[in-house]
């Protein structure tokens, strides 16, 4: 095995079990503390395909920004596994049986599918000069687009946020 | 696939150089702090444990090993470990894309002094960056205690206030340089003139934003004793407190490296390639130029926080939205103008 297979496995290995952490975990903090791991795993994937630009704006983003404010939501409300309101036996079913539905279309649906392996060539666009140059050459339109976009989310949120005089 | 174990010692080696130094130059700012603060107060500071009281951090440290691990009862136990070894982790991260000097020439070898010289170090130091907050968040609800909580909230959105105006003080520097390269940053200023020239606001912004994430004074409402009881680690004891203590110290030594990095031209000094000496006698005084800078900026550190009191809450925050971010949006818009001037 080369040294590229073995970080891979352990990265996915880290990733899938902290993954099932944030479902299987009792306590929201943790919870939300596995899926920061689970976020740093993705980004070394990231690395690993030479989207080193892609990897650090995700741990940025993600990690550094967004899962605070979860954080923060779920210690001021002190959420606990003895006050979660206990669910309904029926839902249990429910839940299960349409999962295992979900699961036999997936498996149903990829048994046939052809999947090409990607051409193993090392790629230089995830580099931060590559990615700029193609974003604001080929791509300038979607770009602006999307961060009008971003800009209304913004102020949406100012005007949801704001008191009633 | 022939590993190269030169390579990997050698990094280890610079890795393990790089840890033991932040360590001793936090270990010693304590010292410095009380004697910076003595000075300022007209008093004498540590003068007992050794010469003018050199040995002092040593007792200081021990006491803190043999203090008693108290762990609160109703404390969540993995969490509350976990949280000053987070801060402390994360203090420690930053260091690895700063240049710390030039190139060494050791047997025919080229080893450049700096961990890894990666394309986005910017970036990386501003992940980094904001990773801090979980040290400080995790300790602060691991305690169940309400001043801890309270403090650690209060640090939470302190510190992702300010990241902003420290990303885009960040953003204007690097349409300048037009690198994310710590190394090409400093290689810039070695042959040109310092950045501090050219963003002297930027730099202003910066500053106060590097305060502002090291929770110093005039920023330190995390740890508002006269208020909170004490702050985020107001349950912690024994070397768990010091590693918050540590963490902050380690934070301060980072920051003071990146702003000589950034905007004081890091390990060059004027006059450095017209020397003549020999190149590693050059990389070593290099190296001692940027450890004089780094001492500056901690002395400024400490020289701010023993003459400005604390902001109150509200104007931490009006300071950080209102005046910090404009200011640095403003800054970017006056950078761009002049570079599309000069096209």
């Amino acid at each position: 095995m080369s040294t590229q297979q073995i970080i891979f496995l352990v990265l996915s290995a880290i990733s899938l079990a902290s993954a099932m952490g944030v479902i299987l975990s009792k306590n929201p903090v943790t919870s939300v503390l596995c899926l920061i791991l689970t976020f740093f795993t993705i980004a070394g994937h990231y690395v690993m395909l030479n989207a080193q630009f892609l990897a650090v704006v995700h741990i940025i983003v993600y990690a550094g920004a967004i899962m605070v404010l979860f954080l923060f939501v779920i210690m001021l409300m002190n959420l606990n596994a003895d006050v979660e309101p206990q669910k309904r036996n029926w839902l249990k079913y429910a839940g299960a049986i349409s999962g295992g539905t979900l699961l036999v279309i997936m498996v149903a649906a990829l048994r046939d599918a052809s999947m090409p392996s990607l051409q193993g060539g090392a790629t230089e666009i995830g580099l931060i000069a590559n990615l700029g140059k193609t974003l604001f050459h080929e791509y300038v339109v979607p770009f602006e687009v999307s961060s009008v976009l971003f800009l209304s989310a913004m102020v949406g949120a100012v005007v949801i946020g704001k008191k009633e005089d | 696939m022939v590993i190269d174990w030169v390579f990997i010692v050698e990094k280890l080696a610079l890795i393990s150089g790089v840890l033991a130094l932040s360590l001793g130059v936090a270990m010693y700012s304590t010292w410095g702090e009380r004697k910076v603060a003595a000075i300022i107060q007209d008093r004498r500071g540590p003068n007992r444990a050794g010469f003018m009281g050199l040995l002092q951090p040593l007792a200081d440290g021990g006491k803190l090993f043999f203090k008693e691990e108290i762990i609160p009862t109703n404390s969540h136990r993995f969490l509350f470990i976990l949280g000053p070894s987070v801060a402390m982790l994360v203090a420690c991260m930053t260091s690895a894309v700063i240049p710390w000097g030039d190139v060494l020439t050791i047997a025919g070898r080229q080893i450049p002094l700096q961990v890894a010289d990666i394309n986005i170090g910017i970036l990386y130091i501003f992940g980094v960056v904001s990773l801090g907050v979980y040290g400080i968040m995790l300790g602060g609800w691991a305690s169940n205690n309400k001043f801890s909580l309270l403090a650690s909230v209060r640090a939470a959105s302190q510190i992702i206030s300010y990241e902003l105006a420290l990303g885009l003080s960040l953003i204007a520097l690097l349409m300048f340089t037009g690198s994310l390269s710590l190394k090409d940053i400093v290689e810039q200023q070695r042959h040109g003139l310092w950045n501090i020239v050219y963003q002297p606001l930027g730099f202003i912004i910066f500053l106060v934003c590097a305060f502002a994430e090291c929770n110093r004074t005039p920023f330190d409402l995390p740890e508002a004793e006269n208020e909170l009881n004490g702050g985020y680690h107001l349950e912690y004891s024994s070397m768990k407190l010091g590693f918050y203590l540590f963490a902050e110290y380690i934070n301060m030594f980072i920051s003071s490296a990146l702003m000589a990095s950034l905007y004081f031209g890091g390990y060059s000094f004027p006059g450095m390639d017209s020397l003549g000496l020999a190149p590693n006698l050059v990389t070593i005084l290099g190296f001692v130029a940027l450890f004089i800078k780094i001492l500056l900026f901690l002395f400024f550190f400490m020289w701010v926080r023993w003459t400005i009191p604390r902001f109150r809450y509200d104007q931490l925050m009006r300071l950080g939205w209102n005046i910090m971010i404009p200011l640095a949006l403003v800054n970017m818009l006056i950078t761009g103008a002049i570079i599309l001037a000069r096209q």
